[in-house]
């Protein structure tokens, strides 16, 4: 398959509580790893994004990181889009490489948010993104503002808490196949039911980890993309959609702009859901994910959540998801979160996935949310 | 420690001192006729910048709603369990609110009444409108 961008380098450093680690020290080890990937040293880099982090909150982060780097690229920039932005920094990247802009875009997240934040610091920088005037005097934080969705996605299409524990032991039974995941010990649908209440509907186990850790890629030009050590693989389509930031301003609460995101990448790729053979979508929450999967067209509405009691989602499912163990196993970092979902489709695509390896893997779809199913984009990434 | 104080802005100043003496407002653009909340500018629909603030009666319909057990700082930590819920108006918007009462744990569930009233956070807060279920 041939894509107007190429992903030629991939890595992830360790995550989960990383004493000692650094936002930037992280963002380096993660670079240079994507370097080595890829065959190339820092002076073939001549584009580099980033996110951004609370640990090192910086309103330059991407001079910061270039700086320490030690890299004076032709562009740079910092993308903020919550856990939309490592799949909107690959979109971005692809721009600059089709304008004849650059030929290989580092595209890197990390951030410490597990040793370098308290929980609580963790929880109360997360709820920042709620309204300061219409929100948060109400005591939102994410979790309660997903809560929300998860309720009224109950009511109208009947899915159970159930539903959203199988997703949750799902993604646990993935992790537990991977040897760099925060969290590997299984879980059962009784654990997830058992876990503490964080705001109704939604158990400790239905929300997402906090982890330290990093993620970095090589984005390249056609041109640019052969020759090196690992098959290319072919960004094949990319799309965005976005509805709202804050959840009182979200159209409804059952649809998302991730249904829009999808169809232009499946649209640009000529590619439908039938053809995805492993998905990685975010999962900030079980809900997230039932949500998303449905939205986009994976599941009717109302059929993602038996689907994934009955096993769908896993390795020998009908669509394996999240096979590194998402953000609720493998590990969540801030932006780098989104972007163990996008290492995971590289290593997948490569026939690299070990234990994991969905067999044949030829196309994935991968999906970063931001906000509160705020704002959305999809990827799909196909065998060069 | 207190809870945050709502940080009006010129856009949003009428509506807080409307909730100050009891008063739900909501916005309706004079080109389009929508209704929008939160108060803005302009219209969120059509872009026109006149648009006037009127009274909301005050009824409106549980969306959605979560009982909160994790608050997300130390001011709300005293006040959990506490429900959060989206209310659709019968004017045609929707707000966040604290679901208040000694049945709003119990009772919450879309779909149910609820009336708006006006309270306080703590000591020293802005009034916020809030609802309770209505019988
Ligand atoms: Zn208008």
């Amino acid at each position: 398959m041939t894509g107007k961008a190429y992903l030629t380098g991939a890595y992830d450093t360790k995550v989960g509580e990383l004493p000692g680690s650094s936002c930037l020290g992280l963002h380096a080890e993660a670079a240079f790893g994507a370097l080595a990937d890829a065959g190339l040293e820092l002076g073939d880099i001549d584009g580099v994004l980033c996110a951004y982090s609370f640990t090192r909150p910086h309103i330059m982060l991407s001079s910061v990181v270039c700086e320490y780097l030690g890299i004076h690229p032709a562009f740079t920039a910092a993308l903020s889009v919550g856990g939309a932005t490592a799949c909107i920094q690959v979109m971005q990247a692809q721009a600059l490489v089709m304008a004849g802009i650059c030929r290989h875009v580092l595209v890197v997240a990390g951030d410490n948010r597990a040793t370098g934040l308290t929980r609580d610091g963790a929880v109360a920088a997360l709820a920042g993104v709620g309204h300061p005037e219409f929100e948060q005097p109400y005591g939102i934080s994410v979790p309660a503002a997903y809560a929300l969705v998860a309720q009224r996605y109950m009511h109208e299409y009947g899915a159970t808490p159930d539903h959203l524990a199988a997703i949750a032991v799902t993604h646990r039974a993935h992790a537990a196949l991977h040897p760099n995941a925060h969290k590997r010990e299984p879980i059962t649908l009784a654990d997830v039911g058992r876990s503490k209440m964080i705001s109704s509907p939604l158990r400790l186990l239905d929300c997402c980890l906090i982890s330290d850790g990093a993620a970095a890629l090589i984005i390249s030009a056609a041109e640019a993309a052969h020759d090196r050590p690992h098959p290319p693989i072919a960004l094949l389509g990319a799309g965005q959609g976005h509805t709202h930031e804050h959840i009182i301003a979200a159209p409804t609460l059952t649809d998302f702009g991730c249904h829009r995101a999808a169809a232009t990448a499946f649209g640009q790729a000529g590619l439908g859901v039938g053809d995805v053979d492993v998905a990685l979508i975010y999962d900030s929450f079980t809900i997230t994910l039932l949500v998303e999967l449905e939205s986009i067209g994976f599941f009717a509405r109302g059929e993602a959540g038996p689907a994934a009691a009955a096993g769908a989602l896993g390795l020998a499912g009908s669509l394996p998801c999240n096979t590194h163990g998402g953000l609720l196993s493998y590990g969540h970092s801030g932006a780098a979160g989104g972007m163990f979902h996008l290492v995971e489709a590289v290593r997948q695509l490569r026939g690299a996935a070990g234990r994991r390896q969905v067999p044949g893997a030829e196309v994935a779809f991968v999906h970063g949310d931001g906000g509160i199913l705020s704002a959305h984009c999809s990827l799909l990434l196909g065998k060069a | 420690m207190p809870a945050p104080i709502a940080e009006a802005t010129a856009e949003t100043l009428p509506f807080w001192e409307a909730a100050a003496r009891g008063e739900l407002l909501y916005q309706r653009c004079r080109r389009c006729g929508k209704v929008q909340f939160y108060p803005r500018g302009h219209c969120a629909a059509c872009a026109h910048r006149a648009l006037d603030f009127e009274p909301s009666a005050g009824h409106g319909t549980i969306y959605s709603f979560t009982i909160v057990h994790r608050a997300p700082s130390a001011a709300f930590r005293d006040l959990v369990p506490y429900v959060i819920a989206l209310v659709d108006m019968a004017e045609g918007f929707r707000l966040m609110v604290n679901l208040l009462g000694s049945d709003a744990v119990s009772g919450a569930a879309i779909g149910r009444p609820v009336r708006i009233v006006f309270a306080k956070r703590g000591e020293g807060q802005a009034v916020l409108p809030q609802a309770e279920l209505v019988a």
